[in-house]
């Protein structure tokens, strides 16, 4: 089959590889529809992730059709209209019993990495480095999905494939920033970053009460979507002072809830030599913080800083001090998807998000290179490239 | 230690041509035969999984070089150093690790007693065989290549349950006689939430004594450490998630490798 493999830093290549088989009785084989790039993967494109190999087959959001099941794969059958939840769990564990799914204790293939550079591992997600399991990624033809049961959620009649893909990671991930945000009613929340995740943390912030939502990014385009699509009001950092504006936009007060939705920049050039070292993981390159220090500095006193953008290793200059004086609330982590997909399939099929805006460019698995690169450099006004292998 | 300079004869040696020659192919005692062997397959194994760095390649090196040390009974270091090991004794070393499973102690316990179940997360056994209520057979098998599990050498003991008290713990030991010597115990008690169990396992082997044998010890027990953590890993990842994940054999746009 042809699948999208990570090559070196902003280089990916579309090639034959061997289909995937059943490795594992939880698993099953789905063959993809669609599989969108994601802002998480410019960190591996840049770079930052040590933990990549030259040949790895990534991408994690995804939607398709179960062609195969394992023995012990009950819930699910040949045909079944699929969206697959980018993060692995297996079902069993603590952390999976608390619904803290990408916690999971055994679903990372190669637990060694974020052992040793966080302690305990983390779970596995697809194509998304060897530190979080070396799983073969979405942007292939056909993709082998580990506790399959755990991992995939039937689509609902009527809800079309590019309705549901970003259900598998965007729209799960965007929720849970403004879940861990503690939204209250009528509270003025700001996101950083108006990407797939950030439109989507926006969407769910309104669900979840918000009073006013506040978009904060450089590309005119994406504000625009910010504006028209999720209703919310923007601030381009190119053009003001972000900290004084939401100052003056709140009375002086400040904004009750803050959300990261960028993680360590991706935007910057990559460094030079990856060190793929286990032990040197984390101590690689310090992420650079910039939207997480702004967001700690704009919070009011006792507010909410919830961060979904991804950081890999140590921050540089946090601002511990205004944290800790201005009684803040930190919530962060990779995605619980499991615990929110069900509903938010039901949102989706109910019409009130439709996060299929969110696909700007159909593309051939072909087209790697040029999806990402689209992506990346924001050409186009390119909100996310989309593969689909079958057309 | 004076035997630990000899030169290839043991301290009761006759001076037999036979037993020289003999002598001259395994200066390496059986103990630390079966320490090279696991020592070895637990360094290819780390380092085969992280093939591509440069520490990986140099632990399936120093691997590689274990492992042939434990096949073959002859260490060209110890030649070097002209130490034999093969005939002296010393205390042994153990390792110890603990991990929790969100299961009921009983089950647990069950499993791990079961000594059937032992190859299923133990990595180097290649089969226990439960000969009586007490006693049971025990085959290692050495890997050559850990991708392809091709078998170079097998080794086999005995070994007998010595202490067991349901759901609470297991203690064995290898029978006198015995090619390796080695013993375990298992310890189980419930979470302070009362959701889970604690397995506390405790795993002894006994390297030859000199400074050949204590440095062996010395320089394998990291890498034992990370085979029984990871054995122990495997025994929670089955009884948590059924299965242990793995990658080996999806696809990848490598051409000479299929993970
Ligand atoms: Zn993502
Ligand atoms: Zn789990």
């Amino acid at each position: 089959m042809k699948a999208i493999c990570w090559e070196g830093i902003n280089k990916v290549s579309t090639e034959r590889v061997p289909d995937p088989s059943i490795l594992n009785p939880r698993d099953a084989i789905v063959r993809v529809f669609l599989s969108s790039v994601c802002g998480s993967d410019l960190h591996l494109l840049g770079g930052y992730i040590p933990a990549m190999r030259a040949g790895d087959i990534i991408g994690h959001e995804f939607m398709g059709e179960i062609v195969e099941v394992g023995p012990e794969v009950k819930k699910l059958k040949k045909g079944d209209r699929v969206v697959v939840c980018s993060v692995l769990s297996c079902g069993g564990c603590e952390f999976c019993q608390r619904e803290e799914y990408s916690l999971c204790d055994n679903s990372n293939a190669e637990p060694e990495w974020t052992e040793k550079a966080y302690g305990y591992p983390v779970a596995g997600i697809f194509g998304y480095s060897h530190a979080l399991g070396g799983y073969a990624g979405s942007h292939a033809e056909y993709t082998r999905i580990p506790f399959a049961e755990n991992t995939c959620f039937k689509v609902p009649d009527g809800v079309s494939n590019e309705s549901a893909l970003f259900t598998s990671d965007a729209f799960p991930t965007g929720y849970m920033a403004a879940d861990f945000a503690g939204i209250e009613p009528g509270d003025t929340v700001v996101v950083w970053g108006a990407g797939g995740v950030g439109l989507m943390a926006m969407h769910s912030a309104w669900l979840l009460g918000a009073g006013r939502v506040i978009a904060i990014d450089q590309y005119p385009y994406r504000l625009e979507q910010a504006r028209v699509r999720a209703n919310a009001e923007t601030l381009n950092f190119k053009e003001v002072d972000v900290l004084q504006a939401l100052k003056d936009m709140t009375g002086g007060r400040g904004p009750d809830r803050c959300i990261d939705c960028v993680g360590m920049e991706a935007n910057s050039t990559g460094i030079e030599k990856i060190y793929d070292y286990a032990k040197q993981y984390a101590r690689l390159q310090n992420d650079r913080p910039a939207v997480l220090r702004q967001a700690i500095m704009a919070c009011r006193k006792g507010g909410t800083v919830s961060i979904i953008g991804v950081y890999g290793g140590f921050v540089d200059k946090f601002p511990m001090g205004a944290a800790m004086n201005k009684g803040l609330t930190f919530r962060m982590g990779q995605q619980f998807g499991q615990r929110y997909i069900p509903k938010l399939l039901d949102i989706v099929a109910k019409g009130e998000v439709d996060p299929a805006y969110l696909l700007t460019h159909k593309l051939s698995l072909d087209m790697g290179q040029e999806g990402y690169m689209m992506f990346k450099d924001k050409t186009n006004n390119n909100m996310r490239s989309v593969f689909a292998p079958a057309g | 230690m004076a035997n630990t300079t000899k030169t290839f004869a043991p301290p009761d040696s006759k001076g037999e041509e036979k037993n020289e020659s003999t002598k001259h192919f395994t200066n390496v005692g059986t103990t630390g035969r079966l320490l090279s062997l696991l020592g070895g397959a637990a360094l290819v194994y780390n380092g085969w999984n992280k093939k591509a760095s440069v520490l990986g390649k140099s632990l399936t090196t120093v691997g590689t070089y274990l492992m042939l040390r434990g096949i073959s009974g002859f260490c060209p270091v110890n030649k070097v150093l002209q130490i034999d090991t093969a005939h002296a004794d010393t205390e042994g070393f153990e390792v110890t690790t603990s991990v929790t499973i969100s299961k009921p102690r009983d089950e647990v316990y069950q499993f791990w007693r079961k000594l059937e179940n032992l190859p299923k997360f133990m990595t180097y056994l290649e089969e226990v065989r439960q000969t009586d209520g007490k006693r049971s057979h025990w085959v290692a098998k050495v890997p050559r290549n850990v991708t392809t599990k091709e078998k170079l050498a097998t080794i086999a003991w005995d070994a007998q349950i010595e202490q067991e008290e349901e759901n609470s713990h297991i203690t064995w030991r290898s029978l006198p006689g015995s090619e390796v010597e080695n013993s375990g115990e298992v310890h189980f008690t419930d979470t302070l939430n009362s959701r889970g169990t604690v397995v506390r396992a405790t795993l002894s082997y006994h390297p030859p004594l000199g400074i050949a044998g204590q440095l062996a010890a010395k320089l394998l027990n990291p890498a034992f450490k990370e085979l029984v953590k990871q054995d122990v890993r495997r025994f929670k990842r089955i009884l948590e998630a059924v299965e242990i994940p793995t990658i080996i054999g999806q696809p990848s746009g490598r051409k000479d490798e299929k993970y």
